[in-house]
């Protein structure tokens, strides 16, 4: 499904990624950790196409396609979803109507035409009650005097309505009780299905309590230094990372 | 000539205002109130004055049919300066001001050019023959909204002096909709002098919707003088037009008297809007809110100065004001200037305003979810400009509006469909 290789990438001039590669297939969940500053923000903003990154070196294709090539909106409208580490605050555009423009935008590049405003409304309850978000969240302006784990959620719910291919979920579990967590985890493996991938950016093992990954990768100084099961994921929450800047 | 199509009581005003305007002259940019508009620059082309009062050569009720859902209104011509379809019950008239001094002289008198000191005004007054009168007697309430349409014609470049007189009486009530539109591509010049006197515990809802063409200029005095209790809430929308400059007074004479003011102009092009706003706080205990809005594209330049002022004596004035302005493009330019002036000292006022740009953090978070770079600006930019059009208070003149907004961002032109009028820039 998607196929990174030797991917490079820079910040405002200073090197970031230093050479990626990483294959994921359909239906495997892909866990990412590594320490503060060694690229997993930056290499889930460079594969959803944040301009603020430049690609220096490298290819990604996802489902066969060059993903670089493509707009940050075609990249979505593809299959591609980020919950993000901190999702911005959108006074004034409501929920509403800002996710009946995202899958019309959606549907118009696959060829399809408009959703009514009935089978949004129905879509739009069905999709909340999955993710356990309030009514009246969806009525107020995007993520606009949310509480930190309403705006989690509020991603899960935006994943629901746009059901991508590959999700990735940056640092979710930042900033959530357990309680909040459990939920938004719980919503998410809801929505899985065997044709969905995703990549749980995490620096904690409790993450992966809820949402099992298949494989683990560690990242340091922009580099993936280690690949390896589950089993990973403990070992670094018992030891840290420094055991592996040893070897 | 001025005064064949005028009247006794009109005219009787012109040698005053003649000699005001010769004595301070029109303002210069020197002038602070006037340093962002050029109005030397507005007033020089060659003009020309339908001093004989010519009749129109078309029907504005075939070109401009404004149909807005549920907004019952009862529609108004000012073609040029000329005043048609007058209406009159006991205690309501909406017609020519010719006509109504004639049979009120005395209520007339009483009310005509109480504007001070404005040469801006006094260039109106010294050569304007006929206005509109809506007053609305004790106690009355005028049950559907009063339309407006100021309609720019002529096939050379024309000057038109408008003129609103409103008096509301004790107690009235009555919602006003007055918009300006262009039926020429011809540079066209209105200037404009709205006195509005709200009586005691009177209610008025003034509204003002500008979508003209680039080619129109308008300079505009606008004074309400509320007494105790009385409720006014104000509200421009410039939508499209060339060069706008609108000064709006509002004198707070009685103890409660309340205003809520807001403004919304979207611009781009060369288009140029400058609002001059003054409140002043003369008696205690009234509440005044104002919200301008500005979003700005293009390499538009635009001002706005507002001013609350409160006199001794004021107390408990309440009082807030807000500025905020969306530069959509890095050749626009703002010019923003809020003042507070208090001679009161148990008062509660603030202000503020705040230029700022698109936020490119929430573009990305919409491209991300689908929504690309046009569909994002256009969210953000009718989401900042909502908040003004939400405080309108008739509902269906708000929900209209909204339309117009949208599709005026969308688009470029805020036609709504019903006619051949709204919308039309480059005729």
């Amino acid at each position: 499904m998607l196929e990174i290789k030797n991917l490079h990438a820079s910040v405002e001039g200073k090197e970031i990624l230093k050479g990626i590669d990483l294959s994921i297939k359909p239906g495997e969940v892909h866990a990412l950790m590594g320490p503060n500053g060694s690229g997993k923000s930056t290499l889930s903003n460079v594969l959803v196409g944040n301009p603020q990154y430049t690609v220096t070196q490298g290819s990604v294709t996802f489902r066969g396609k060059d993903l670089l090539q493509m707009p940050a909106e075609d990249r979505s409208h593809e299959g591609l979803f980020m919950s993000f580490q901190q999702p911005v605050e959108i006074p004034g555009v409501s929920m509403n109507n800002f996710m009946r423009a995202a899958l019309n935008a959606k549907r118009k590049y696959l060829g399809q035409p408009p959703i009514s405003g009935g089978d949004f409304l129905k879509l739009v309850k069905e999709k909340r009650e999955m993710v356990g978000l309030d009514a009246s969240l969806t009525r107020r302006g995007v993520n606009e005097g949310f509480s930190g784990g309403e705006k989690k959620r509020n991603e899960i719910f935006q994943m629901a309505m746009l059901e991508p291919l590959l999700t990735i979920l940056d640092e979710t579990d930042s900033g959530l009780d357990v309680d909040a967590l459990r939920i938004v985890a719980e919503g998410f493996n809801r929505l899985r299905t065997e044709n969905t991938s995703a990549i749980c950016i995490t620096h904690y093992q409790r993450m992966l309590d809820y949402i099992k990954p298949d494989i683990v990768h560690v990242m340091m100084d922009g580099r993936i230094v280690r690949t390896g099961g589950p089993d990973l994921a403990y070992r670094i929450e018992e030891q840290g990372f420094d055991w592996l800047k040893e070897e | 000539m001025l005064q064949g199509g005028s009247h006794p009581l009109i005219d009787r005003h012109r040698a005053d205002a003649l000699a005001l305007l010769e004595a301070r002259g029109l303002p210069t940019r020197k002038v602070e109130r006037y340093k962002y508009t050029d109005v030397g620059a507005m007033l020089e082309p060659d003009f020309g004055l339908n001093l004989s009062r010519l009749p129109l050569r078309f029907d504005p009720r075939s070109l401009y049919r404004c149909k807005v859902p549920g907004l019952g209104s009862t529609l108004h011509y000012v073609a040029g300066d000329m005043v048609e379809a007058p209406l009159e019950e006991d205690l309501l008239f909406v017609g020519p001001m010719t006509e109504f001094a004639r049979r009120r002289p005395d209520m007339f008198s009483a009310y005509y050019n109480k504007v001070e000191g404005d040469s801006l005004a006094a260039l109106n007054t010294m050569l304007v023959q006929d206005g509109l009168v809506i007053w609305v007697g004790k106690g009355h309430r005028a049950a559907d909204l009063i339309q407006v349409v100021n309609l720019a014609v002529g096939s050379v470049p024309m000057m038109a002096n408008r003129r609103q007189l409103i008096i509301m009486e004790e107690g009235a009530e009555a919602s006003i909709l007055s918009c300006n539109h262009s039926s020429t591509a011809q540079p066209h010049l209105a200037t404009e002098v709205v006195e509005a006197f709200l009586g005691e515990g009177s209610r008025l809802q003034y509204y003002n919707v500008e979508d003209a063409a680039e080619s129109a200029s308008l300079l505009s005095t606008a004074n309400f003088i509320q007494q105790g209790t009385s409720h006014l809430e104000y509200a421009a929308v410039t939508l499209s037009g060339g060069i706008s400059r609108r000064t709006v007074n509002v004198s707070l004479e009685g103890e409660g008297a309340d205003v809520a003011m807001s403004g919304l102009v979207v611009a781009d092009g060369i288009q140029h809007v400058d609002n001059n706003l003054l409140v002043t706080h003369r008696a205690p205990g009234c509440h005044s809110d104002m919200l301008y809005k500005y979003v700005l594209d293009g390499s538009s330049t635009e001002a706005f100065a507002g001013k609350v002022l409160v006199c001794q004596g004021a107390q408990q004035t309440d009082s807030q004001q807000t500025n905020a302005n969306l530069c959509v493009s890095p050749q626009a330019h703002m010019y923003t200037q809020p003042m507070l002036e208090i001679y009161a000292d148990d008062v509660k006022c603030n202000h503020g305003s705040t230029v700022g740009q698109l936020d490119d953090a929430a573009l990305f978070y919409m491209a991300q979810r689908g929504v690309g770079p046009e569909e994002g600006r256009l969210l953000l930019q009718q989401a900042f400009a909502w908040d003004v059009v939400l405080r309108i208070g008739l509902q269906p003149l708000r929900q209209r509006l909204m339309r117009m907004v949208e599709e005026r961002f969308r688009h470029g032109t805020s036609a709504c469909g019903d006619c051949g009028m709204c919308g039309v820039r480059k005729i």
